[in-house]
């Protein structure tokens, strides 16, 4: 798990204000972010609640303009959704009217630039790559939590993006699937070899997982500090019991611990 | 997913009494049938022992035979045939307009902001009620009840898929904005498919509407049809000849709304309570 130099992803100066037509308020979301994610790397955003980390990642992904600031992914500026990034959305958001395969092959099909077979070739490689081979012809209500997730990552691993978006994909499983869930995709990452930007409000997720954890501050978010995490490259859950991987987990703690007790935190939300 | 059978299912099932297993299969069935012989031979049985006037409520015999004659001397063949006709022509009218309408108006604010006044109030209106009108325009040939039948139809089928092409969920919009979808793509993958559900039942409104707008059009002012058959039927007193009237027209609206119902389980195999 090297990551060699070159930035997959990088965020200058990154700084975004919302308009609320509701409140008619200006809301300063984040200020001056500085993010690099090198290749083959998997960074973890984390942060106090409603701090931002959503609305930074659907700024990589191009969902959103920034206000101030660049994002580049591979040296271009993004401007828009593109192919080089795909999205993994909190809730699966499957279409429950395509099967496993038709949803996973998606992607491609918007994109309109394979032949038919080979979409489908594509799509069904995909599939076995995350372990849901016998699943393709199946529809969405038919899948478990897990499953369904495990669909929503390889729709986008199918675009064999640069980068990799993840926004708290494991929100809605239960806590058991959720770890397990957490080894399949570093298994399923490494098989793809691809570089990933993950958002999480679970700390010892965030652990587990990333080569660099970004801690951002309540908002208007800041990186509060970037965490290097020293852990063997080869992760499994006993990790989570190693004293090591807790005090890093305190450490990250305490970090977030300050932000949300911060008395305008109150106010903002 | 196909479940594995059991290898020794057919032993299995051989040593079950044969009786309640047979019974739970059926008893919805049996039960239905049960219950309207039994209807049907309280009607007879009140006609033939006069325990009130069959003028007023026939009896499955004489409907039968009635309607056995009126085949035979082939009378109602030019009834069916303008009824149906008309019911073709307006329905099909409503659905080659309604559902392109429909999907321009849920999708395009600016076209439903300009067609959305007249929908809500035409809606609103009993389309019966324009039935004079439309006699005045078209006169009391099928050109009228065509009128009447599609206005019956086009608006349900016009608001059911206004509203399915409108409430898609944003998180699908989201997706496909994500993989780059353009206006057109996103209403091809996600908006139309989406609506489908909310089309089909809005078929299945309109059709009742449709027959509606058949009978009463053409108890109004016409010369031939199955409402004017029961109409004028009903007018001399001859209610076997209402009965097979009604009979026609009830048939040929279970027979379509079960297909449409047809359509729709094969459009809908991806819902979680889809029984195949």
């Amino acid at each position: 798990m090297t990551a060699s130099q070159q930035a997959k992803l990088d965020a200058r100066q990154v700084s975004l204000t919302r308009y609320n037509d509701r409140t008619k308020q200006y809301l300063e979301v984040l200020r001056d972010i500085d993010l690099q994610v090198f290749e083959g790397e998997l960074v973890t955003i984390v942060g106090p609640s409603g701090c931002g980390k959503t609305t930074f990642l659907n700024a990589v992904d191009g969902l959103i303009k920034l206000t101030a600031g660049r994002i580049l992914v591979d040296n271009c500026q993004v401007s828009g959704p593109g192919p080089d990034r795909a999205f993994v959305f909190q809730n699966d958001c499957l279409f429950p009217w395509r099967t496993v395969l038709r949803n996973v092959a998606y992607g491609l099909e918007i994109q309109g630039k394979l032949p038919q077979r080979e979409m489908t070739a594509r799509a069904r490689e995909i599939v076995e790559l995350v372990g849901l081979q016998g699943f393709a012809e199946h529809y969405p209500h038919e899948l478990s939590g897990g499953m369904r997730q495990r669909v929503n990552i390889a729709r986008a691993l199918v675009m064999e993006p640069k980068l990799l978006l993840l926004d708290e994909p494991f929100a809605a499983l239960d806590a058991q699937t959720r770890e397990f869930m957490q080894v399949e995709l570093l298994k399923i990452l490494a098989r793809a070899r691809t570089t990933a930007l993950f958002i999480t409000h679970q700390i010892n997720e965030a652990v587990i997982l990333s080569h660099r954890v970004a801690v951002f501050s309540a908002r208007p978010a800041r990186i509060k500090e970037i965490i290097k995490i020293d852990l063997p490259p080869v992760r499994a859950l006993a990790l989570k019991h190693e004293p090591k991987f807790v005090e890093i987990e305190r450490h990250i703690w305490r970090l977030i611990e300050e932000e949300a007790v911060r008395p305008d935190m109150a106010a903002a939300a | 997913m196909s479940a594995i059978p059991h290898p020794d299912a057919a032993a299995l099932q051989a040593k079950l009494p044969p009786g309640p297993a047979w019974w739970k299969r059926n008893e919805n069935w049996v039960l239905g049938t049960v219950s309207v012989l039994v209807f049907l031979a309280l009607w007879e049985a009140s006609a033939a022992y006069k325990w009130v006037n069959p003028l007023f409520t026939s009896s499955p015999t004489r409907i039968v035979l009635t309607g056995t004659e009126m085949f035979a001397d082939g009378s109602i063949y030019e009834h069916i045939a303008v009824s149906g006709y008309e019911f073709v022509f307006g329905y099909g009218l409503a659905l080659v307009i309604g559902v392109p309408l429909g999907i321009l108006m849920g999708w395009y604010g600016r076209v439903n902001a300009v067609l959305e006044p007249f929908v809500s109030a035409l809606y609103a209106t009993p389309r019966i009620a324009l039935l004079p009108l439309i006699l005045i325009w078209l006169g009391i040939g099928v050109a009228s009840k065509v009128a009447i039948v599609f206005l019956g139809a086009v608006f349900p089928i016009l608001v059911n898929t206004i509203t399915g092409v409108r409430t898609v969920e944003a998180d699908f919009i989201k997706v496909a904005r994500s993989f780059g979808a353009n206006d057109w793509q996103l209403f091809l993958t996600v908006a139309l498919p989406s609506s489908v559900p909310m089309l089909l039942a809005g078929l299945r409104l309109g059709l009742g509407h449709a027959l509606v707008g058949i009978v009463v059009g053409e108890m109004y002012g016409a010369t031939q049809g199955l409402g004017y058959l029961i109409a004028n039927a009903g007018a001399r007193f001859q209610t076997d000849k209402v009965m097979v009237g009604i009979i026609l027209i009830a048939s040929a609206g279970v027979a379509m709304t079960e297909l449409l119902r047809r359509i729709e389980r094969r459009f809908e195999r991806w819902r979680p309570n889809f029984r195949g």
